[in-house]
């Protein structure tokens, strides 16, 4: 995005991105998670899905007749946020009414309230998460193995704190409990390719994200391939951390965010009580994103006069 | 009389201490885990507050102006200090319910607030009815907050059921987290109906530093 900020002197070629587009892009780069979900989970995802971004889209609707406001549900933000936070869900059926209360946390409380898209200070998809997590802790860490049968049990990540190893190839390719969308980490990549080809994200913010997560493991002496592919990372790193409201806009702030980003996440996941800490990290960047901004904003051509001290 | 009325009336809505003045957040927000807390640590504060503001007010022309804030601050300390008293010998269960929170009525902003602007300048008739009218106010504003976590959070509301063993509960409610989200969309829900003056939006209040701002332009 930044490198396109360039301002000229008339003719301006006008470019058709419009938000409108963009979030259809995002929800064809989710298509491939959203398939293998379904397929994993049958029927049961496909409801948490469809009920979640349902709501979403009605919450925004209803909120902006309600106080009178013009009506954005047009830019399909409220799906991708549906459809994202879906995907964080557990794919147990008590995700179902999970879904309802965290699409009205996060498009009412998180996004609406703050001025809607664009001026919300939180991700409305993590920080529903987090509430969800925080507010319901036993139904949001209901995992099930995938396949028909579903047997309760517990995520690859809370396995390895008790010593157990999940192979790598499940890992990659989604067989394994977890969120109804973030075990697959083949199907997040092919959505990743997509985002990057039609230029929707850059590589700044997921690769440092990624790459410090590997540098971390790797110090302390475990293993990077089950890091990167466990838990929420990829869907977080992919397409909640690049969110365009909530991360930094110049390059230097990405690679500081993706940092933090990592270097929390490794925290919480290693040294913290909990297993998993992808959400709580971009939740905690995001706070810090204005200041990111501040310190790192380019100087203007020409240079900018010093203040007199 | 009208006026008198009016004394009373304003620290309910108008000049809420809570919503409206900003005062007391940090009782506000610790001990408001329930409705039952909420009316308990808002009947310790009126009465504090009614105390204190009696006598303040009755010593108002007395009290040196260079030493008023010790003086005052030596007042609400004795009346703090009966209240904590009665609590631990007649309600042993609310007073570990607000724990440390009743000796810290002692720095409670709202009623030293009240000592400095109101009861260190008027009779002590009006003094009267402005703590009652701020200690109910104080009161109503802590049950509301009280109420709604207790209900989200605990599925009850004075201790009696309503989640009726079907409804889930939400535990954030009656964590720290919970009483900041509670207490702020009451709040934007004040500013939207009390209609209170527009905020305005210039370059300070803007986290960007911008060109303009460094020009020192309002934009």
């Amino acid at each position: 995005m930044e490198h396109n900020l360039y301002v000229n002197s008339s003719p301006h070629i006008k470019d058709v991105a419009k938000t409108s587009n963009i979030m259809f892009d995002v929800i064809i780069a989710l298509i491939p998670a959203t398939i293998i979900s379904i397929y994993l989970y049958s029927y049961m995802a496909a409801i948490i899905i469809g009920v979640t971004v349902l709501s979403s889209v009605l919450f925004e609707t209803l909120y902006n007749l309600l106080t009178k406001q013009k009506q954005t549900v047009g830019d399909f933000s409220a799906v991708v946020t549906g459809l994202l936070l879906a995907l964080n869900l557990p794919p147990a059926a008590s995700s179902i009414w999970l879904g309802v209360v965290g699409s009205l946390v996060a498009i009412i409380i998180v996004k609406m309230i703050f001025g809607g898209l664009g001026q919300n200070i939180f991700n409305p998809a993590i920080a529903a998460r987090v509430f969800l997590t925080v507010a319901f802790s036993s139904q949001m860490t209901t995992w099930l193995s995938p396949g028909a049968d579903a047997i309760s049990t517990a995520t690859p990540l809370a396995l390895a704190n008790n010593g157990v190893v999940t192979s790598n190839l499940d890992l990659f390719l989604g067989n394994i409990p977890g969120c109804i969308g973030e075990t697959s980490a083949l199907a997040l990549l092919l959505g990743f390719g997509w985002l990057l080809i039609r230029r929707i994200i850059t590589l700044d913010i997921t690769v440092t994200y990624l790459l410090t997560v590997v540098i971390f493991s790797f110090i302390i002496g475990a293993d990077p391939l089950f890091h990167v592919l466990s838990g929420g990372l990829l869907l977080g790193a992919i397409f909640m951390a690049t969110d365009y409201t909530t991360s930094p806009m110049t390059r230097k702030g990405k690679i500081i965010y993706g940092v933090g980003l990592g270097v929390i996440t490794m925290g919480i996941r290693v040294y913290g009580n909990l297993p998993e800490g992808v959400s709580f990290a971009i939740l905690f960047m995001n706070i810090l994103v204005p200041m990111i901004n501040r310190t790192t904003l380019p100087k203007s051509f020409g240079g900018v006069k010093k203040k007199n001290a | 009389m009208k006026k008198g009325l009016k004394e009373f009336s304003k620290g309910i809505i108008r000049e809420n201490p809570i919503f409206a003045l900003v005062l007391g957040m940090c009782p506000t927000l610790a001990v408001t885990t329930s409705a039952e807390n909420g009316v308990g640590m808002g009947i310790a504060a009126t009465v504090v507050l009614l105390g204190s503001n009696i006598v303040i007010s009755l010593l108002r022309k007395v009290i040196p102006d260079k030493v008023r804030i010790p003086a005052y601050i030596t007042v609400i300390a004795g009346f703090v200090t009966i209240i904590q008293l009665i609590l631990k010998a007649y309600f042993t269960d609310l007073d570990k319910a607000l724990g440390i929170f009743i000796p810290l009525i002692v720095v409670n902003c709202i009623i030293l607030a009240r000592a400095e602007m109101y009861a260190s300048k008027n009779n002590v008739g009006y003094s009267i009815l402005d703590a009652l009218g701020m200690g109910v106010g104080f009161t109503a504003a802590l049950v509301l907050i009280g109420g709604i976590r207790e209900i989200l959070g605990s599925g009850t509301i004075f201790g009696i059921d309503v989640s009726f063993g079907v409804i889930p509960q939400a535990t954030l409610f009656i964590l720290p987290a919970g009483g900041f989200l509670v207490l702020g969309l009451l709040m934007a829900a004040y500013n939207k109906f009390t209609k209170n003056k527009k905020q305005v939006v210039d370059c300070a209040s803007c986290p960007i530093q911008c060109y303009n701002a460094e020009q020192g332009e309002k934009s």
